[in-house]
């Protein structure tokens, strides 16, 4: 299969799947994160509240994003977080970059950065922050 | 392999891969679609349009199940939403209220930005919806970005056309203006659990009735009055039909399938699908020598040029139109 061209390519929009997969209903701060990505010329393809793992990596796959957001404030995301990254793999979406947010211990940090996650936002994080990384995250 | 032969294999990744490179009208993306074109036309192409709030997603879901559930008929749906005309960017949120269908790999939904076209659909719909076709897909459900009144392109593209409706929206004159209602092959009245509907149904029926007149008997002060329609009605003519729909709790989705399924067989009857077929692949190739014209022209044009024009146009020395003729003929002053 050729090299892929992502999000630099000219005339590319960088497409980015916004989910919140687990069993918390607080869904503002999807919300939050999906408008100021729209607001930064992103394509976001937002799924709801309640999803599994399985249709995240599904909608990422029919989708062809670049970047999957996950956010989770149900303390789950230990379980919920490699799995996704897990069955991303297994479709041959290795190259999609993660990113989460929500309510994350910073004991947990090292453990989800190895496992790849490109980056990971807590309470108060800036919204510029997190368009500038996304776009980095993209293009490198 | 190439990309093309793995979709053509079955291969998902191949087949998003090369939905993405259509969508951005790559040169690997035209070069696809040229390949694929001749696994393409066996697909039921089927528009859903309506205006925003009116259901047109959750209709899709409930359509798709119903396919699925009915048939072994794989489905594809592409959902259309607008893109901000200052950023560009967009929030696609159609998937929200197609979440029944995850899980099912019969099934294959892809969301798109409308990315600054006008008229329902994005530049690039009929690419992604002949790459579904060449994939395998018998049914394609196409989700135009709410629409109002003259988003009629989706009745290019597609075979069967449903207009959704919601009580509440309109009242008769706007069933008789021209535009979105022309197009219906199937009119739906989705939320009909909601209050109004019976009004509703009716400026639909009667708007309905002025493009197809019909015979009439009806009681006047207690006389039976009868009048005949002013013709009979042309032969294998297909009169819209209207289906009422609470696509939230499923109901009347069945009856509505087989309204498609009819108009399916309609226009394969009447020999409407070969002209529609014909008329669809016209306004394709219209659009696209348009696209290319214009593209070569402007390569022809040097910037400095078009930017002088412009200036004098802004100057009011010249008329566009004289700056179009300025532009075209001399491609300078």
């Amino acid at each position: 299969m050729s090299e892929r061209k992502t999000g630099s390519e000219k005339g590319r929009k960088i497409r980015v799947l916004v989910a919140k997969p687990g069993l918390d209903g607080h869904d503002r701060g999807a919300k939050v994160v999906a408008r100021a990505l729209r607001d930064a010329g992103m394509e976001v393809i937002y799924t709801g509240l309640r999803q599994t793992p399985e249709m995240v990596a599904e909608a990422a796959l029919q989708e062809d994003v670049d970047v999957v957001g996950l956010s989770i404030l149900s303390g789950a995301h230990m379980a919920l977080v490699p799995r996704v990254l897990e069955l991303l793999k297994a479709n041959g979406q290795e190259q999609v970059k993660v990113f989460i947010g929500g309510i994350i211990p910073d004991d947990d940090l090292p453990r989800l950065k190895e496992i790849g996650v490109a980056g990971i936002y807590g309470p108060g994080a800036s919204t510029e922050d997190i368009i500038r990384q996304v776009r980095e995250a993209v293009t490198e | 392999m190439t990309l093309t032969e793995q979709l053509l294999s079955g291969n998902r990744l191949a087949l998003t891969r090369l939905l993405t490179q259509v969508e951005n009208d790559t040169t690997e993306g035209r070069a696809a679609l040229t390949e694929l074109f001749p696994h393409t036309g066996k697909a039921h192409l089927i528009g859903v349009t309506g205006a925003p709030g009116t259901g047109k997603s959750s209709l899709v879901n409930q359509l798709a199940l119903h396919f699925r559930k009915q048939a072994e008929r794989r489905i594809a749906v592409v959902a259309v939403d607008p893109s901000s005309p200052f950023t560009g960017g967009a929030v696609l949120g159609d998937r929200v209220r197609m979440r029944d269908l995850a899980g099912d790999p019969g099934v294959f939904i892809r969301s798109m930005a409308s990315r600054g076209s006008l008229g329902g659909l994005a530049q690039t719909t009929a690419g992604l919806v002949q790459v579904f076709d060449a994939a395998g897909f018998d049914i394609i459900l196409i989700e135009t970005v709410g629409a109002g009144q003259a988003e009629v392109e989706i009745a290019h593209l597609a075979h069967t056309t449903l207009v959704v409706e919601a009580p509440g929206l309109g009242d008769d004159i706007q069933a008789i203006k021209a535009g979105i209602l022309e197009i219906a092959d199937i009119l739906v009245v989705n939320k009909a659990d909601r209050p109004g509907v019976e009004n509703t149904l009716k400026a639909l029926r009667s708007a309905l009735e002025l493009a197809h007149p019909v015979r009439h008997v009806f009681q006047h002060h207690g006389v039976l009055k009868v009048v005949e329609a002013p013709h009979e009605p042309e032969y294998n003519s297909w009169i819209p039909p209207i289906r009422k729909t609470v696509a939230t709790e499923g109901t009347g989705i069945s009856e509505l399938a087989d309204e498609i399924d009819r108009h399916a067989r309609h226009l394969h009857e009447s020999g409407d699908w070969a002209t529609r077929e014909r008329s669809r692949l016209g306004s394709e190739l219209e659009a696209l020598l348009q696209n290319m014209l214009v593209a070569r022209f402007r390569k022809q044009v040097s910037e400095s040029i078009y930017e002088e024009v412009l200036d004098r146009v802004y100057q009011r020395e010249l008329a566009p139109w004289e700056a179009v003729k300025v532009l075209l003929n001399g491609r300078s002053k």
